[in-house]
């Protein structure tokens, strides 16, 4: 056996979205196979357009039908998701290369 | 670095990019972005403890894999009191090695012989055996081989290199969010004096999934 192993996770987002959506199903949030019910109608809605390969097209899938789950379970609001989202951009945005990235305090949420 | 170290510098260190000099931090990628939104917001309702989400991290890149399904099959293999035990209830069976837990919950082993190929795929979504195989490679998640191997399993067995007899029949296994299957290959041919942890090395992932042969060093 010489072939190096494949890596599990292509990028990092990919594990931390999978690790994300297993902690909670972990803690009750909700059962399996309801997130496998709704993962598999968002990946059959996206073959409708294209082949999905597996990759990051895959992660991105999850992370749709994670932020629509969490959504439907009134957990994450999709307004106030977007406006963190922001924040975090900004906050990239405006910290010095190599400095800790971090929201700017009382950020929105 | 593992990969949960990795992550958790990652979360407070941008990137390296020395071939240009940006004054300020690389954005992460858009989708990247949105999840970090969304773990920010969970960790400050308490739904999210980072801990957890490194350990989950870790344990999947590191604990899990397909060694853990390799030894199962060794294991049937060489013992036939282990290998009933398996027929008649995989989950069972592999939980008194230590394997058990998410997406192992109901597991059903198929043996592959002369006959009968088995291969296994999840047209759903990416069902697969956790605690025996780790997380599914790209291409088990691909809507290629979802498609395809319901339709045309010989051809897809083709492209992995995978030619049977034509008297061999193939059977497909759809997993479900409720049964995982773990094919248990035929054992190479030549391999009679190896002990059950040779024997394991020459167990791959693929010929666990049913896209492979197993073949004597």
């Amino acid at each position: 056996m010489s072939a190096a192993p494949e890596p599990v996770f292509e990028a990092p987002w990919h594990a931390q979205v999978f690790a994300m959506t297993v902690h909670l199903n972990e803690t009750g949030l909700f059962a399996w196979d309801q997130w496998a019910q709704r993962f598999g109608a968002t990946l059959a809605r996206h073959r409708v357009d294209r082949d999905l390969d597996g990759g990051e097209d895959y992660f991105v899938a999850w992370l749709e039908t994670l932020e629509g789950f969490l959504a439907e379970l009134s957990v994450a609001d999709a307004a106030q998701v977007e406006k963190l989202r922001a924040a975090w951009e900004e906050a990239y945005l405006s910290t010095p290369h190599g400095a800790p990235v971090r929201l700017a305090d009382g950020a929105v949420g | 670095m593992d990969m949960a170290g990795w992550l958790r510098q990652s979360a407070v260190m941008p990137h390296d990019h020395s071939d240009h000099d940006h004054p300020h931090s690389l954005l992460p990628p858009e989708p990247a972005l949105r999840l970090k939104a969304l773990e920010t917001l969970l960790v400050r309702k308490g739904l999210v403890d980072p801990a957890a989400m490194d350990a989950i991290i870790d344990t999947y890149e590191n604990r899990i894999g397909p060694r853990n399904g390799a030894r199962v099959v060794a294991k049937a293999w060489v013992d036939p009191a282990f290998h009933a035990a398996l027929m008649e209830d995989a989950t069972a069976a592999v939980s008194e090695l230590g394997y058990y837990g998410r997406q192992g919950e109901h597991m059903v082993a198929v043996e592959n012989t002369a006959k009968v190929h088995n291969m296994v795929v999840c047209t759903l979504c990416s069902c697969y055996p956790w605690p025996l195989l780790g997380i599914p490679p790209g291409w088990y998640k691909s809507d290629a081989y979802r498609a395809r191997a319901v339709r045309e399993p010989r051809k897809v067995l083709a492209d992995f290199g995978v030619i049977l007899p034509q008297d061999t029949a193939v059977r497909v296994w759809d997993s479900t969010a409720e049964v995982r299957y773990l094919v248990i290959p035929q054992r190479p041919d030549g391999t009679e004096g190896l002990d059950e942890e040779t024997l394991a090395a020459l167990v791959t992932r693929d010929s666990m999934i049913g896209t492979g042969l197993v073949v004597s060093a």
